[in-house]
């Protein structure tokens, strides 16, 4: 028994004596978690909202989240004298007075920042590598709402300084919320408990921002994680990796020394970010005043989209009925956010119902070749997002390059609907093109670069035969099964009232799966090894080939 | 393997037979040996690197307090970037050369021989499941939640309506009696005088050149006591105008009878979501919304040129005052600001 073990040993047995502690710990000391570094994503958001909860905790210290006014007698001397909030001027004193202060407010927006680009690159490795599929829905909806949750997290967290910025950004949402029809302008009123911005905003938003929206967080994370320590990590597909099996580093010590160390590691880099990399200056912006912008308004890279979308969508504004519908509010802003997450989190039974039901748990991660359709889906849908991000900078990409805002915008219009569909044709084909090199790399093995001349003159490049675990790394994936066109009656001749459902479903799966290169057959591999080994040999032979 | 009694839609298996080949698994294949498993110079050599990284944590965590402590605030902007730059630098490095030895102690010395487990599918034996069922049968059994349909229906209903005063008690979030009304009013009034923003002095049509504008407020703002912080600060959200000048000739008829000699009063809040317009581009007499480009022209009566927004923007009717300064004739004609549901209503 090791020194740490026995100078532990008391306190353990204490609590192992009370809640049977060893039943639980053993086995789940050693538990595997594969090694990858794409699976470390997800680990990054979750050690940055930590540091969000630690700096976040500083910071209420300080913080007044209050909009009565105070006339500034801080040691910032250019607002001296001015009349602000007390929000805006605690979050002052924060940045002057308070040692660590502004390093802390640089940590708590840097490592927001950080969690959602974390959340949203994880998000992207579960989808293309197809680990949402069952047993895992449950855990994709739940990254989903988390996401959704970080967006929230991150606009009532912007919002509470008071400074300039930050109330430009209320007075949109104003505008949001007062587009929903019928009850919008009640809404609005009661957000604001009054008439726009009233005194009351940054008081809710401050409990909405650290108790309601990180409890969630904090609770949706747990189940998140213990769903991935219950259902065990995906892993790919390899040679001694199969669908039964997981393959990897223990907890104990390995994927826990890599774990802790990744925590420090990600505090790390956003601490010396926050020391050198300058981030949101309030006292620059001013106090908020309805009545001032400045320009070039931006809000935080994970809000672009929305804005984007804001800013290019048509005036449209019908009156019905001597009611005004804000079309060209409602549909950016709520409308198509609402839709657009909705897919988002419905897309393990969208693809299932396209690919078919093969009541089969799906352990083993696809390649993001080897579902091409998949793939290109995830890059259109980047690419929408990003134009969307794009067009939230508009006037900024207007003065860098010299374009007129009414071009680039115009330009956005037509290209959201565009550009994905274009980017979905580019992504499938460079998969489909990415498998067809793997299964010549397999039946003809590996382009060497070495080029020999036979004795009568030829060329030819010595192609070097895979190993076998490569082969079957390469190989393991499964063959596409379009689903088959239904019959429209059963033997007895009975209608099959299903008919119209399971055609929709073969013509979708037609599309998913349709153009994936089968592999090859036991009878083309074994030909083309063959083929390989009697080519080399007629070169390399002792006597020339006849003419 | 998985005994999943859902059935598929239609059953995969009926399409041709996988025609792929299936190789055999040659099984894991097995790692080289590290450096550090083969030679005990390089073991010891990563031993002290971890060693190091953990020493010099230990010794940038000091180094932070001391920057704490030797650093302090005193109100200049190079005290405060100095402390922020000591302060970060030494809580980083603390912090990354910790978890970076805990990476390098895992990669170099922990064993990496890869452990393989068995997973078990996760859905539950049809016997599991029967079990389940039956238990939870039994317990609906024994409470006669299906047989004593008198308390079923009572509790449903008292479920229901609990969460309704729940409801009514966010009533009091805000007011909920003639919102629009109070959307629709601003401070304007016959004869309130337009003022500037910032210095409160009234203007007259001689102070305006030729492309000029000034941000204006109702003089009547003013009167608004200081400690009524939210009504003042309503009225700037929603009171506030721009007065510009522009060439007579330029205007069309209807925009030129709301001024005066060419003198327009404007909204400053913009018809889309409601940012202060800011950006004045004098040779097309366009004004520009910062936040989403709304463009409107001020020669047209505020006719939107481009953009998300669809109303021109509200032009407040000017006259001269007996003293000579610029007054409203009323109020604005219609409700500024973002669109609202009710706003063709008030």
């Amino acid at each position: 028994m090791s020194a740490v073990v026995q100078a532990a040993s008391t306190p353990v047995r204490f609590i192992d004596d009370r809640i049977t502690l060893s039943n639980w710990a053993r086995g789940n000391l050693r538990k595997v978690f594969p090694g990858h570094w794409s699976f470390l994503l997800g680990e990054i958001a979750l050690y940055s909202f930590i540091l969000l909860l630690l700096s976040g905790t500083f910071l209420t210290l300080f913080f007044k989240p209050s909009l009565a006014a105070v006339v500034y007698e801080g040691s910032y001397v250019p607002l001296r004298g001015v009349e602000m909030s007390e929000a805006y001027a605690s979050t002052l004193h924060i940045s002057f007075e308070v040692r660590g202060g502004l390093l802390m407010r640089q940590v708590h927006h840097w490592s927001a920042l950080l969690f959602i680009a974390a959340m949203t690159v994880h998000m992207f490795r579960v989808f293309f590598t197809g680990a949402f599929r069952r047993p895992r829905e449950i855990n994709w909806m739940i990254g989903g709402v988390l996401l959704l949750l970080g967006l929230g997290a991150g606009f009532t967290g912007y919002s509470l300084p008071d400074d300039l910025l930050s109330g430009t950004g209320l007075r949109i949402i104003e505008g949001i919320v007062l587009s929903i029809p019928v009850v919008g302008t009640y809404l609005a009123f009661m957000i604001f408990g009054g008439e726009y911005p009233g005194e009351d905003i940054i008081a809710r938003l401050f409990i909405a921002h650290v108790l309601l929206i990180p409890g969630i967080i904090l609770a949706l994370i747990t189940v998140h994680v213990m769903l991935v320590w219950f259902q065990k990590h995906t892993q790919f597909p390899g040679p001694g990796r199969t669908n039964d099996n997981v393959e990897g580093a223990p907890l104990m010590p390995t994927f826990a020394a890599k774990g802790a160390g990744l925590t420090f590691v990600v505090f790390g880099v956003v601490l010396l970010m926050s020391a050198f990399i300058q981030i949101n200056p309030v006292w620059l912006w001013g106090p908020y005043d309805p009545s001032q912008v400045s320009a070039g308004t931006q809000p935080d890279w994970y809000i672009g989209w929305l804005d984007g979308m804001l800013r290019i969508m048509p005036a449209w504004e019908p009156v019905i009925f001597g009611y005004t519908l804000s079309l060209n509010v409602l549909i950016p802003a709520v409308v198509m956010p609402g839709l657009l997450t909705t897919l988002l989190i419905a897309y393990p039974w969208i693809e299932r119902f396209a690919v078919g039901n093969d009541g089969q748990e799906h352990h083993l991660l696809d390649r993001p070749r080897d579902v091409p359709v998949r793939t290109g889906i995830g890059v259109a849908a980047i690419l929408f997002y990003g134009m969307l991000w794009l067009s939230g900078g508009n006037d900024f990409i207007a003065t860098i390059f010299q374009i007129p805002v009414n071009t680039i915008t115009w330009f956005m219009r037509i290209g959201i609907f565009v550009i994905p569909a274009i980017g979905f044709v580019i992504a499938k084909r460079w998969a489909i093109g990415l498998q067809k090199r793997d299964l010549d790399t397999v039946l003809h093995g590996r382009e060497t670069g070495i080029i020999r001349m036979t004795p009568d003159g030829e060329f030819y490049e010595v192609h070097e035969p895979v190993s076998e675990h490569e082969a079957y790394a390469l190989l393991a994936r499964p063959d596409p099964v379009v689903l088959p066109e239904p019959s429209a009656v059963d033997e007895n001749g009975v209608a099959n009232p299903k008919a119209r459902k399971h055609r929709l479903q073969a013509k979708l799966s037609r599309f998913y799966l349709g153009d994936v290169p089968r592999r090859p057959t036991a009878e083309e591999l074994e030909h083309a090894r063959a083929h390989a080994v009697e080519a080399s040999s007629a070169r390399a032979g002792e006597l020339p080939s006849s003419h | 393997m998985s005994h999943s009694s859902e059935i598929a839609p239609h059953d995969p298996g009926t399409a041709p037979a996988t025609r792929g080949v299936v190789l055999t698994d040659p099984g894991f294949k097995p790692r080289p040996p590290r450096l550090t498993d083969t030679d005990p110079k390089a073991a010891k050599r990563a031993e002290r690197i971890i060693a190091g990284a953990f020493g010099l944590s230990t010794l940038t965590a000091f180094g932070a307090i001391v920057a704490y402590l030797a650093l302090p605030l005193d109100g200049s902007l190079q005290r405060l970037q100095a402390s922020n730059l000591a302060l970060g630098l030494m809580l980083g490095l603390s912090t990354l050369l910790l978890g970076l030895g805990a990476i390098y102690w895992a990669k170099k010395l922990m064993p990496d021989t890869p452990m393989v487990q068995e997973r078990h599918p996760l859905s539950p034996t049809p016997e599991a499941r029967q079990a389940a069922l039956a238990e939870f049968d039994a317990g609906v059994e024994e409470s006669g939640f299906g047989r004593r349909t008198l308390i079923r229906n009572s509790l449903l209903g008292a479920l229901v309506a609990l969460p309704l005063p729940a409801v009514f008690l966010l009533g009091d979030l805000g007011p909920t009696q003639g919102v629009a009304q109070v959307k629709a009013e601003t401070l304007w009034e016959r004869g309130t005088r337009v003022v500037n923003d910032v210095t409160f002095e009234p203007i007259r049509p001689q102070d305006l050149e030729l492309g000029q504008i000034v941000n204006g407020m109702p003089a009547s703002y003013k009167d608004i006591p200081e400690e009524d912080h939210a009504e003042r600060l309503a009225q700037r959200g929603k009171s506030s105008v721009i007065l510009v000048r522009i060439d007579p000739a330029d205007l069309d008829d209807a925009t030129a009878a709301m001024g005066i000699d060419g003198i327009l009063c404007y909204s400053k809040i913009c018809t889309h979501v409601g940012c202060p317009l800011s950006l004045w581009e004098r040779t097309t007499n366009n004004m520009l919304c910062p936040c989403h480009q709304s463009t409107f022209n001020l020669a047209q009566g505020g006719r939107v040129i481009f953009g998300p927004a669809r109303r021109p923007l509200p032009l407040l009717a000017l006259e001269v005052d007996a003293e000579g300064y610029l007054v409203a004739q009323g109020d604005f004609v219609e409700p500024v600001g973002p669109s609202f549901w009710e706003r063709e209503r008030v």
